[in-house]
């Protein structure tokens, strides 16, 4: 099983990204669980999101305490919030930051990746230059850093969980598929985690 | 068609495969996105539904009452607080035998303000003459809704079905979604036995004096004594058209097993994994699902509990005094019977707290160390 853990800022919209994933992994015969961390969220303030993905029924109904990774779509998040809690190590950070990997070396052992999904929000449109929305480029980047899920699952899926700027939002997330930077620090190699079965699917 | 949705939108499909006529609800918190999906397809068009949008739960079921007693097909949806203020409408849709459905999404009840998962709200209606069927996934919420219509319509009952906040209600998952066409062949229209037609002049919502009320309420137990049968066979005909089915209860886990642990809602879900794993170490332990409270499937869990030494019941619900709910229907029909395995009432997980593997196991370990329980509220996860 698969777990992952989205931080954002109420608004950033943390709960779409977990659920396009988790569209993008169903997509690839996974069975999934995408969940908001159950709470009010209040605009601006540090909110999560969760999703699992099983070549199984997922039966685990509580929240996810130690994640294989983490996707943390403000930076400014890091430092206030405790992103890496539970990350298991060797597990994927993606970060959006116009800094390179190694400038979040301090965080620990894992595999740190970047892409400035802020910017590439901005250039496609998809928010405002204040409040851009940068979900959908940084499932690209997750796409291409994790090798986990194939970009064209998470263009699908985009197309459909999404009510507007469809073409905008794919376009997106395939930008950030070419834009992310990360460095593979462990033995685990990108293909060896690069693996699809559709046919799971049936009951 | 296989979609990602949550149990929220299940419902909501439920609701628009049931072909209901009237929905009538309160649109605030503690309203769920239910109502919002809804209203939201009616709106734009593509539900051909009478929406009524009300000042309070109340008044939602109320109308529903009225657009119920007319004879056509009705739905509303609510939680804690909210079907706490509709208490005295559920007794009169019950009384005046009227096929409602409720979907209640289970919340605390205040104070203190939580909205997380709790059975209280519902399992403090359990007296109102309402039938109660729990769901584990969001596939068995949408499924409950379209089988809750038939058997409310089948003993007219009104029927709730409950899902728990947040770990259902807002939690996306993989559900098949039967087409229309599948839904009407397993879900004919409503007909009322008694429909309000002027050209066919019946009295409703008369006074009834002592000489005569206490028959009304005989007949309601009665109808209520239906209900597992008809349940049966509507589970059994649902599961021939759609490959699946849930009966009143579910046994998992080893056969001959010592120790049983008894659960409802999403808890179960979690349980299967940790007896998956204690079964794997050679632990002597099973699991029973109980997705409908009322009428309380004693016989059923009779028949599943009584070789077995001790019985663990998980309750995430509290009646402050006695413990919890569902331990407390256990004990109650276990009374009667020959062989009584002691039964353990753990109380968990109010308030939306997780219930994790660790605890549910520590729950049938404490268990299988002691003979009998050493209090009657066995507190699991509580910080003293």
């Amino acid at each position: 099983m698969i777990e992952i853990r989205f931080h954002g800022r109420g608004g950033q919209g943390a709960q779409v990204a977990s659920k396009v994933l988790a569209v993008a992994f169903f997509h690839e015969g996974y069975y999934v669980q995408s969940f908001p961390a159950f709470g009010v969220e209040r605009r601006g303030a540090p909110v999560m999101a969760f999703l699992r993905a099983d070549q199984r029924p997922v039966q685990l109904r509580v929240n996810i305490y130690e994640p294989d990774h983490v996707v943390v779509l403000d930076p400014t998040l890091i430092g206030a919030v405790d992103v890496t809690s539970g990350l298991k190590p060797n597990g994927w950070i993606l970060i959006n930051s116009h800094q390179a990997p190694d400038a979040f070396d301090h965080l620990g052992n894992f595999q740190v990746a970047t892409v400035h999904a802020t910017s590439i929000a901005i250039r496609n449109g998809l928010g405002s230059r204040t409040n851009p929305i940068v979900n959908t480029a940084i499932l690209g980047a997750f796409s291409k850093a994790t090798g986990l899920v194939g970009i064209d699952s998470v263009a699908l899926a985009i197309r459909e969980e999404l009510q507007g700027k469809k073409d905008e939002n794919a376009k997106a997330a395939r930008e950030a598929y070419h834009e992310v930077k990360y460095e593979i620090r462990s033995t685990k190699s990108e293909t060896d985690t690069n693996f699809q079965n559709k046919d799971d699917l049936g009951e | 068609m296989r979609r990602v949705i949550t149990g929220n939108q299940a419902v909501a499909y439920g609701v628009i495969l049931s072909r209901v006529d009237v929905i009538s609800a309160y649109p605030i918190t503690p309203q769920t996105t239910i109502v919002e999906e809804l209203s939201e397809l009616i709106g734009s068009g593509r539900l051909n539904t009478r929406f009524l949008k009300v000042e309070s739960e109340h008044s939602a079921m109320a109308a529903l009452i009225g657009a119920s007693t007319g004879g056509v097909r009705c739905f509303t949806a609510t939680s804690s607080q909210g079907l706490a203020y509709m208490h005295e409408m559920l007794h009169w849709a019950s009384g005046a035998r009227l096929p409602i459905v409720l979907v209640n999404v289970n919340r605390a009840l205040a104070p203190p303000w939580n909205i997380w998962s709790d059975q209280s709200d519902s399992l403090s209606q359990r007296d109102t003459g309402w039938i109660q069927l729990y769901c584990e996934n969001n596939q068995e919420v949408l499924d409950t809704i379209l089988q809750a219509y038939r058997i409310a319509e089948a003993v007219r009952l009104p029927v709730m079905v409950v899902l728990d906040a947040y770990v259902l209600s807002h939690t996306s998952e993989p559900v098949e979604i039967p087409t229309m066409e599948e839904a009407d062949s397993f879900l004919p229209p409503y007909r009322p036995e008694h429909p309000l037609h002027t050209g066919q002049p019946e009295a409703f919502s008369m006074i009834a004096t002592p000489e005569h009320f206490m028959e009304f309420r005989y007949k309601m137990q009665k109808a209520m004594e239906q209900v597992p049968a008809i349940a049966k066979t509507v589970d059994e005909e649902f599961r021939s058209r759609f490959g699946r089915g849930y009966g009143s209860i579910e046994r998992y886990g080893e056969g001959e097993a010592e120790v049983l642990l008894i659960t409802s809602g999403t808890v179960t879900s979690t349980s299967r994994i940790v007896i998956q794993r204690l079964m794997e170490r050679g632990v002597s332990v099973a699991g029973i699902k109980v997705k409908r409270f009322r009428p309380f499937p004693s016989e059923e869990i009779y028949e599943e509990i009584r070789g077995a030494k001790k019985v663990a019941v998980i309750d995430r619900n509290l009646s402050a005094g006695v413990g919890g709910i569902f331990a407390q229907e256990l004990r109650a029909s276990l009374y009667s019977k020959e062989e009584r395995p002691q039964v353990f009432g753990f109380v968990s997980g109010l308030g939306g707290r997780d219930i994790t593997p660790e605890l549910i196991e520590e729950a049938i370990r404490c268990t299988i160390e002691h003979h009998r329980p050493e209090e009657e509220i066995l507190w699991l996860g509580l910080k003293r």
